[in-house]
């Protein structure tokens, strides 16, 4: 048995469970171990390990008789957004308290009928509504990473403190981000709505992707903004995300904006050659006030790709800039629709009232947390009567000419587009979007474009800021086409060298 | 566009969340930072352009009107914080 079967990739760890070096309980055990020694972080809301060893245990039996999945064995960390029947689920909020849903979502449906093991729930913004796991009921998560200049023991003392001071792992999906950041789980579930499988990838050193919109099915993830909604993994490699993905995806008749379309064998094209791939460039990604060593990372992974023989172009995205405040106007406008169902009667919390007016007004009050009121608010109001043209159907004019900046890239025979993922490294928890709501917001600049278009995106880290923090590169791919994504990422990831994740400090 | 502080108040009650009297004016504030934000939208040039409705072009499929996997009313109302002979139960709202 190898010494810390967490310090395997999701593929190799795969691969020595399919050849019986190691078992599926070993490997669990490992991970469960992990897990409880990683409570300081707060990545895991729940843990299951009564339920991974049921599911380890199962797995071994499969591969003894020789009928195993494509994940069999292998455990994995699931974002509180999913519904795992019988088990916690609560996208992170007051307001679904006690909530055991008795269904499965599609998605974890599939990851179990590959033969993946379950670890837990993770922590993550409440209703994934924000960019640094700040807002979650459950508390925020620390990364794994250490801030600048702090050694170990700094970080455990703030570890038991408030954490103020110790990074984000970004957001929405924050516990996905640092428990696969930190070697908790092999893989995890995360979802993307404006940046949330990216963004935390990109703080956290790991890689995550965002599907075309419709690649995997909605049912059972608690709906944010339908429209811009779409669950992914974050995994530590580029291959072991295309393996999940693989499962993940697929059509579902329970998903009306499904879509029935095959599903590729994504791993097969991490390795393939991108020679003669047009590569684009979006001017309009170099902003205002961006930091130099986010410049020189894009550039670094420009001449990356070109060494590798893709061909680079230099492209307009006229609408960029409208993307992020288009969405603001989008997301809650979908937000306050799908939470009105939230109202103390059908599941979670029940504050009661004078009438049953105040029971709703009470519970919402008392049940969701201040970002979520506030965007269910702003929603409301551009949906008011008066302000919805004004406001929404704009937005959603505003969503086509982003989609057609697109299209006309594409039409133009680009295969990807190269740009940074996040406008700085992480930040520290308490810092930001505290007085300003919009601070928080910025965060998602590069990434928001690519759910308004319905496109795929992926995170993949470039490198190390001047202060030692992962800073990630994105890939914009055309509808449909996540294995050229895979590709290009896989030869950014070889250049950059693996990324040495954080030993474990806490 | 701004909000005055009895907006903030008619917002809150169509969106059916209680306000306390004194988190108005943190709220207003917070809100019209957000439609300040979004104000530069009134910029672009939308003519002639058709508001999206489907991200991905492609029709929305129809199945039967039947039942498909109703699960029953235990599963359905166990989940709730009040429910009777699997009813949901709510406070009085005809006197």
């Amino acid at each position: 048995m190898m010494s810390d079967l967490t310090k395997l990739s999701l593929a190799e760890a795969r691969d020595a469970v399919a050849s019986k070096k190691v078992s599926s309980v070993e490997l669990t055990k490992a991970h469960i171990d992990a897990i409880e020694k990683a409570r300081g972080l707060n990545a895991f809301i729940v843990e299951t390990p009564e339920k991974a060893l049921d599911m380890a245990k199962a797995s071994d039996a499969r591969i003894a008789s020789g009928k195993a999945g494509p994940l069999e064995g292998l455990p994995l960390g699931i974002k509180d957004l999913y519904a795992t029947q019988g088990e916690h689920m609560q996208a992170c909020s007051h307001i679904l308290d006690g909530f055991k849903p008795p269904y499965e979502s599609t998605v974890t449906s599939q990851l179990w009928r590959d033969g993946a093991v379950m670890l837990g729930k993770l922590n993550m913004d409440e209703f994934a509504m924000g960019s640094s796991n700040e807002t979650s009921y459950y508390g925020p998560v620390a990364s794994p990473w250490l801030p600048p200049g702090w050694d170990a023991d700094k970080g455990r003392s703030a570890l038991k403190g408030d954490k103020k001071g110790l990074l984000v792992p970004g957001g929405s999906s924050g516990g996905s981000s640092a428990a696969v950041a930190a070697h908790l789980c092999l893989g995890a579930t995360a979802t993307d709505t404006g940046g949330s499988i990216r963004q935390p990838a990109a703080f956290t050193g790991t890689v995550g992707i965002k599907p075309t919109y419709g690649r995997c099915s909605r049912w059972g993830v608690a709906a944010f903004a339908s429209s811009l909604d779409q669950a992914g993994p974050i995994a530590r490699n580029v291959r072991d995300c295309a393996i999940m993905l693989r499962s993940m995806a697929g059509y579902d008749a329970k998903d009306s904006t499904s879509v029935n379309a095959p599903v590729p064998d994504y791993e097969k094209a991490v390795g393939a050659s991108i020679k003669g791939k047009k590569i684009g460039i979006p001017k309009e990604y170099r902003i205002d006030g961006m930091p130099a060593e986010i410049e020189a990372l894009w550039q670094q992974g420009i001449e990356w790709l070109r060494a590798a023989g893709a061909e680079i172009v230099d492209i307009s995205l006229p609408h960029t800039k409208t993307a992020l405040p288009a969405y603001y106007i989008v997301a809650p406008a979908e937000a306050s629709s799908n939470l009105a169902r939230y109202d103390g009667v059908r599941y979670g919390l029940r504050v009661p009232g004078k009438d049953i007016s105040s029971m709703y007004e009470n519970t919402r009050a008392e049940g969701f947390g201040r970002e979520v009121r506030r965007r269910i608010m702003i929603g409301t109001y551009v949906l008011s009567a008066g302000y919805y043209d004004a406001y929404y159907v704009r937005a959603q004019k505003i969503r086509t000419l982003i989609k057609r900046d697109f299209e006309l890239a594409y039409q133009n025979g680009v295969d990807a587009i190269l740009t940074p993922a996040t406008p700085s490294a992480a930040f520290g928890i308490g810092e930001k979007g505290s007085g300003d709501p919009v601070e928080m917001y910025l965060n998602d600049v590069f990434t928001v474009t690519v759910n308004m278009a319905g496109l795929p995106g992926l995170a993949v880290p470039g490198g190390l800021s001047a202060s030692g923090l992962p800073l990630g590169l994105q890939l914009i791919g055309r509808p449909f086409e996540e294995e050229t994504l895979f590709s290009v990422a896989e030869v950014i990831e070889q250049a950059a060298g693996r990324m040495s994740l954080p030993k474990a400090w806490w | 566009m701004s909000v005055d502080q009895a907006t903030v108040r008619r917002i809150a009650h169509l969106a059916r969340i209680a306000v306390r009297d004194e988190e108005v004016p943190h709220l207003q504030e917070e809100l019209n930072a957000i439609l300040s934000f979004v104000e530069e939208l009134n910029a672009v040039d939308v003519s002639g352009v058709e508001p999206m409705t489907s991200v991905i072009p492609m029709r929305l499929p129809l199945r039967k009107d039947e039942v498909t996997d109703h699960a029953g009313a235990d599963v359905v109302t166990r989940n709730a914080p009040g429910a009777e002979d699997h009813f949901f139960t709510v406070p009085k709202v005809v006197e």
